[in-house]
């Protein structure tokens, strides 16, 4: 009779809570939740945390081997800002197991050419890094480093390849060197220098015109935006200077000194970088942004230099930070404020400037804009003593350097301000910036503020925009966003169409059906009889007029209201805007029904593109007609613009997938 | 940064991706199913999972789709807002229902307008399965959203006291 465990009967059907063998998933998950989490707080400190965990894995290696490989290649590839702790990891497994060493080294050669292959050079930058950084823990010897290095800077050399290319490799070498340019310098310095003297005369041969396209700001003062390789170049001769001494970076390795300086070395096999094909895709230039300097926190910390490698170092971190938990806002919060060395550097205003660094980056964040509001409104929740002056202080610097600020980087502070304003009860000195009411209201100043509260307004409504400000501010604050029915005022009962636009009303509260209001509007005299090309329905402004002013009048309680006209009426539209100069002039009446109202302007043209009522051609001539040049910048005319061009892309780029699609499928057919 | 055209996460064949980096808090399904949806439960978490409809909660009752609108689209084009509406009186109740395009700018909205504030409330929003008609009205017993028919506090942009308190 076979014995049968408590656990099978009572457990039918119920998953165990005891597991009898671990899975090899499992195993893998603690392996990764291990490597993943050592470095952060802890009650034991960093250096027996690594021990301990160095111990587990030598002890693992016979059998999760392959399993320990890919985990250490993938938090070098993608968790750079803690570079070191790895290299520390990976120190003390080569000094425990010298064949291991040898072949995490080969893993990672094989990803970095993998890495290169498909275009993933950010990655490839965090690889090389690590490489280089290696080199300290006593894994890799230092004169291979130097010659992977020399292959790198010899790219500069190549003819006809894209500059971005040499810019790539250049970037690799450099900024590795705040990590291993002590070590490499002592071992092998005549390499050395005659890699950075072919690195100054690349530097001035290169082609920088993307520089004024990218800088936030035109001025110079009081910070240059500096081209992000002159930039690394600069912090590096530095570092030279100072003789490689490099105070920041968190080296774990120091601590393990004796144990890692008996280990062997490594060579690096030969690297050939990769040619240069039709499908490589390098990284774009950039313009290093700066906002802070010594001067700004006075109290606190000293901030490191703009040509300091401290302070590369620190923004690179924290520019990883973000985009490691980007999707997690408050753990994206909590990291960026953990970042070590938070009393010896004024981390506030650091997070802050690379916050805006990134918000700000043209041609486009690496994020959604609104990441970075949410984030900020974490980080003031963590560090509400704190964090809230060093952003309020961040604002009023931005608003003095309104006049030389790019355009779209204005619009993104707008966005940002008004929004973040919109949780914190809209509450502002506003008084501190009366100097923009005594300017001409096109200014930057004034038009920003302008701006800033047509947006708070949208948040909320116009009472309360009114109340906010001071009453100095009335000629800045927006217009209250109410509807102007022409056909509304007895007074205007002389206009043609008037009667026309009364039948109209009655008829639509009637529920008339779209034949009903086709045979009303029959009434309207075309003003442009002359133009009658005799093929039906011709271009009838004053026809489009009473329609569209009258049903927008009728909508104009809400959105969903005016979307259900358009949407019930939407034959009546079709047939009024037929004509190009149709699709115009309903755009024209919408204008004049609600110039008060700009959001409502903007979703009801979204509406319109989407139902086909105007296309994106119409709105464009619209946009840049003369009608609408006394508000050619305002934001909202942009915003409009943008989105519209959005439209029509994401409808290029359907078109074009289902052209595809299709051409697949007849190649398919023709194969039968 | 520089720019990669390759998101990080990708899974490469010598490597591949970290748990902690694929977390998504924010995006994934509550606790929460209606209880009036019909259907099963796989039906029902099938939709939540590819919707691009959130439930948006604790609005004020004055808050307008205009302020939503505006607030939530931030994270994308909305295709639709429907206010949500008490049975009796059809007025606003304070709650909505928000409508993108692709299921990408809801997940943002999850991530980032999400307990954030709208009209100095801290907003919720959550996956829906879909509106169906009907879906706009509040369910409590007075015509509004079940939860103003029990509360015990004073809420001035809910109506003041809940419904049982004021019936007191």
């Amino acid at each position: 009779m076979s014995r049968r465990r408590h656990s099978d009967d009572s457990d039918a059907g119920q998953p165990h809570k005891r597991r009898r063998t671990s899975e090899p998933s499992e195993i893998e998950e603690r392996l990764e939740s291990l490597i993943c989490r050592v470095g952060e707080k802890s009650n034991s400190s960093l250096e027996s945390n690594l021990e301990g965990l160095a111990g587990v894995l030598e002890a693992d290696l016979p059998n999760y081997k392959s399993k320990i490989l890919r985990i250490l290649c993938t938090v070098a590839r993608l968790l750079p800002e803690k570079l070191t702790v790895y290299t520390t990891l990976v120190g003390l497994l080569n000094a425990r197991n010298y064949n291991f060493g040898g072949e995490f080294v080969e893993a990672m050669i094989r990803q970095l050419k993998e890495c290169l292959k498909v275009n993933m050079y950010n990655e490839a930058v965090h690889l090389v890094r690590f490489l280089s950084d290696l080199v300290n823990c006593h894994v890799i010897a230092a004169p291979s480093m130097v010659a992977m290095f020399e292959n790198f800077v010899s790219v500069t050399q190549e003819e006809d390849v894209p500059q971005v290319r040499c810019d790539w490799y250049m970037f690799a070498f450099l900024s590795s060197l705040p990590w291993v340019g002590k070590e490499l310098y002592e071992k092998k310095d005549a390499e050395m220098d005659r890699l950075l003297s072919q690195t100054e005369s690349y530097l001035k041969r290169r082609q920088k015109i993307h520089v004024p396209m990218l800088q936030v700001w035109t001025a110079d003062k009081p910070h240059p935006q500096e081209e992000y390789l002159d930039c690394l170049w600069s912090q590096i001769q530095k570092l030279k200077k100072d003789r490689w001494q490099e105070r920041h970076i968190l080296r774990p390795y120091l601590a393990f000194d004796s144990v890692l300086c008996e280990a062997l070395q490594h060579n690096l096999p030969p690297f050939t970088p990769p040619p240069h094909t039709e499908d490589s895709v390098y990284p774009m230039p950039r313009v290093i942004f700066r906002m802070f300097d010594y001067t700004d926190d006075p109290e606190g910390p000293v901030m490191p230099g703009s040509h300091s490698v401290e302070r590369f170092v620190i923004e690179e971190n924290l520019h990883c930070i973000i985009k490691s938990h980007w999707k997690e806002r408050k753990t994206c919060a909590a990291q960026l404020l953990s970042y070590p060395g938070n009393n010896k550097i004024p981390l506030n205003y650091h997070i802050v400037e690379v916050i805006f660094a990134e918000l700000f980056q043209l041609p486009s964040p690496p994020h959604i804009e609104v990441m970075y509001t949410t984030l900020l409104i974490e980080l003031c929740k963590l560090q509400p003593g704190s964090l809230p002056q060093v952003l309020a202080q961040a604002t009023e610097m931005l608003y003095m350097r309104l006049d030389t600020m790019n355009t779209t980087c204005v619009d993104r502070f707008i966005n940002w301000f008004s929004h973040h304003l919109s949780n914190f009860q809209f509450r502002w000195s506003w008084e501190d910036w009366s100097d923009c009411l005594t300017q001409d209201l096109e200014k930057p100043k004034p038009k920003f503020v302008r701006e800033v509260l047509e947006k708070c307004m949208r948040l909320s409504y116009h009472q309360r925009i009114i109340d906010i400000v001071p009453a100095s501010f009335s000629v800045l604050s927006p217009a209250n966003p109410v509807c102007i029915y022409k056909y509304g005022d007895e007074s205007n009962r002389s206009l043609p169409g008037y009667t026309v636009a009364l039948c109209l009303t009655i008829a639509i509260k009637n529920k008339a059906s779209n034949d009903e209001i086709f045979s009303i509007l029959k009434d309207v005299p075309n003003p442009n009889q002359d133009d009658d090309d005799g093929e039906g329905f011709t271009f009838n402004p004053l026809k489009i007029e009473v329609f569209v002013q009258t049903l927008l009048h009728l909508a104009a309680k809400s959105f969903s209201h005016s979307f259900s006209a358009l949407a019930k009426f939407h034959e009546v539209f079709k047939t009024l805007a037929e004509s190009d100069e149709g699709k115009l002039h309903v755009l024209r009446v919408v204008y004049e029904v609600w110039k008060n109202h700009p959001q409502m302007i903007a979703v009801l043209v979204d509406k319109m593109i989407r139902t086909q009522i105007v296309d994106c051609a119409a709105v464009a001539n619209w946009i840049f007609s003369s009608e609408l040049a006394h508000d050619f910048t305002r934001f909202y005319i942009w915003e409009i613009l943008h989105s519209t061009i959005r439209k029509m892309n994401k409808h290029v780029l359907k078109i074009h997938r289902e052209l595809e699609e299709t051409k697949a499928r007849l190649a398919r057919q023709h194969k039968r | 940064r520089l720019a990669s055209t390759g998101p990080g996460s990708v899974a490469m064949s010598s490597g591949g991706t970290l748990s902690i980096l694929r977390s998504d808090s924010y995006a994934e399904l509550s606790q929460y199913r209606d209880q009036h949806f019909r259907g099963t439960r796989y039906d029902q978490e099938r939709l939540l999972r590819k919707s691009c409809t959130l439930y948006v909660g604790n609005l004020s009752f004055y808050t307008t789709e205009e302020q939503i609108h505006e607030l939530f689209g931030k994270s994308g084009d909305i295709k639709k807002v429907i206010m949500g509406l008490d049975k009796v009186k059809k007025t606003a109740c304070g709650f909505c229902f928000v409508e993108y395009y692709a299921r990408g700018d809801a997940e943002n909205a999850m991530r980032y307008i999400n307990g954030t504030r709208l009209d100095d409330r801290i907003i919720r929003t959550d996956w829906d399965a879909g509106f169906k008609e009907g879906r706009q009205y509040g369910r409590g017993r007075s015509g509004g959203q079940v939860r103003d028919e029990y509360r015990q506090d004073y809420d001035a942009g809910r109506g003041g006291y809940g419904k049982t308190v004021q019936c007191q």
